[in-house]
């Protein structure tokens, strides 16, 4: 059972009122009707998969109804962070150069160096 | 391999069973096959197999990362059933159940394969209307099928509650009689034995680290006892295809999500078919060894720990004893969650790549132990001959971009 905090009420709450809503941060193409058939089908279907961190939308579906944003661990089922939409995540399976972390105590520290 | 068989039972009871033979070698990997499997679940192993028996290439290997039966093939609730809306999926599993109906004797290994049947529930208007339409699509496509009275399903399962007092009343069900469940970790050591005996290596304990790519060529596989090398790999590593797909360089449409089971203490006959139901969501049948198989849906976020959430457990439970009002005071026994590789439009993924030579079978999401041999038998046809076998061409990687999608929640939602 997740205990979520949600950033627009402020709280801590059970998992029960939320939904997850899949990836996060995906951005709909400006001009659709000017894609391709594969940015199309990548922008609707593709998602990453990824085990360990993951950046993901939820809605507060039972509370305030916002959606915003969790960074949660899909190994460990760690939420790391929540924060609103529009906004970016503290905590990334990246090095600020791009390199990706490569195990959870890689990840373990870069987030120690995120918080510190 | 040595044969089962009643005559053999008995002359083994005469040595006090000291000296069956093992059912499948541990060999040590050679540095070519012409064919490597990545993945020893049920849907690998049946490749394998057909590979071996149909194809005449044993020459394989099949690498495993863990042990076989240690996923999901040995973790699910057994239903096996065709009556799938759509042509492409209806096509797939019916072939899948055709090869179920001999598979015993194929495998000389009782895969205890019992067609006791399935119904699915309806308890709204709109669930009988789509109801009706699926048993008519399964009736043209050639698959038994009907729409049963909540008398007659009173009669087939006398503990049900069909009475207009529940909250939500059953008005009717679709019936598949050739449907039923099958023993899920003798369908894995059954294809592991047969296979094995056809010379296919079954490499436990061995995990790829990445393939082996020239001018967008696959030719091997790196793994943990070192590189192995093939012309041609199928993956088949259901939750993980994901992670290997990236050590391609290749995207999957594919989310991961944890799926949950349950099993209660044993209990005495009293539930000889299988029910399903959609709407309230919960699946359930009995069995041999008495104990209720429940299945629960998946969590809706994306998890790679083998575990569920307990609200998605409560859910289900309130469904079947709202059905069962009988199992109210069963006590639950074990609970457990595997990871299922869910696609978007509720079918798997049959599928050559970019990469030439890297097929990929995965996305089976929840569904996918009924469809093992079926799934096996096309993947080892399109492996053998390098183009997809026509039934798993509609289910190309390509239909996400070019739109011609499988849409199959309808018929795949709770049903696994």
């Amino acid at each position: 059972m997740f205990y979520i905090h949600c950033p627009y009420c402020g709280e801590h709450r059970e998992e029960e009122e939320f939904h997850p809503k899949g990836q996060a941060h995906i951005a709909r193409p400006e001009d659709p009707a000017a894609c391709s058939d594969e940015e199309w089908g990548d922008y609707l279907f593709f998602r990453d998969n990824p085990r360990g961190i993951h950046h993901e939308l939820w809605v507060h579906a039972v509370g305030c109804r916002k959606f915003f944003n969790v960074t949660r661990n899909t190994v460990t089922y760690e939420i790391l962070e929540t924060y609103k939409m529009g906004e970016q995540p503290s905590i990334t399976a990246e090095y600020s150069d791009g390199r990706p972390a490569q195990d959870a105590a890689d990840q373990a520290s870069l987030r120690e160096g995120v918080r510190a | 391999m040595q044969r089962y068989s009643g005559f053999g039972l008995v002359k083994h009871a005469l040595s006090h069973h000291e000296n069956w033979q093992r059912q499948w070698r541990n060999p040590t990997p050679k540095k070519a096959y012409d064919v490597i499997i990545v993945g020893g679940g049920g849907h690998g192993l049946a490749t394998a197999y057909y590979l071996a028996k149909e194809h005449g290439i044993k020459n394989v290997a099949v690498i495993e990362k863990g042990w076989l039966g240690g996923g999901n093939t040995a973790r699910n609730t057994t239903i096996v059933r065709s009556n799938y809306l759509w042509d492409e999926a209806a096509a797939l599993y019916e072939h899948s159940m055709k090869l179920w109906e001999g598979l015993s004797q194929d495998l000389n290994y009782n895969v205890m394969f019992s067609q006791r049947g399935v119904m699915n529930l309806g308890h709204t208007l709109q669930d009988m209307r789509d109801i009706q339409r699926r048993v008519n699509a399964n009736r043209l496509n050639g698959i038994d099928s009907e729409v049963i009275t909540p008398e007659r399903i009173k009669e087939l399962v006398p503990v049900i509650d069909t009475s207009k007092n529940a909250r939500y009343p059953i008005l009717g069900a679709s019936w598949q009689s050739r449907a039923g469940v099958a023993r899920h970790d003798a369908v894995a050591w059954g294809f592991a034995r047969a296979a094995d005996a056809h010379g296919v290596d079954i490499l436990q304990q061995t995990e790829v680290t990445g393939f082996k790519i020239r001018d967008g060529r696959a030719y091997g596989v790196h793994t943990n006892l070192g590189d192995v090398e093939a012309k041609t790999i199928g993956c088949v590593a259901a939750g993980n295809s994901g992670v290997l797909a990236k050590m391609a360089g290749i995207k999957l449409p594919l989310e991961s999500h944890p799926l949950q089971a349950l099993v209660s203490e044993p209990l005495k006959p009293v539930l000889d078919t299988v029910v399903m139901s959609n709407h309230v969501h919960g699946y359930i049948s009995q069995s041999d060894k008495g104990d209720l198989v429940i299945g629960a849906g998946i969590d809706g976020y994306n998890g790679y720990g083998q575990r569920g959430s307990y609200s998605t457990v409560e859910h289900t439970l309130q469904a079947i004893v709202e059905m069962f009002p009988i199992f109210s005071r069963v006590r639950m026994n074990r609970q457990w969650g595997g990871i299922v590789d869910t696609c978007p439009d509720a079918c798997p993924i049959l599928s050559k790549t970019k990469v030439k030579g890297l097929f990929f079978n995965c996305g089976w999401g929840t569904g996918g132990f009924k469809a093992t041999p079926g799934s096996g038998h096309v993947f080892a046809a399109s492996l053998a001959k390098g183009e997809m076998h026509p039934i798993a061409a509609p289910f190309s990687i390509d239909r996400f971009n070019t739109g011609a999608l499988v849409d199959e929640h309808g018929a795949a939602g709770v049903a696994h």
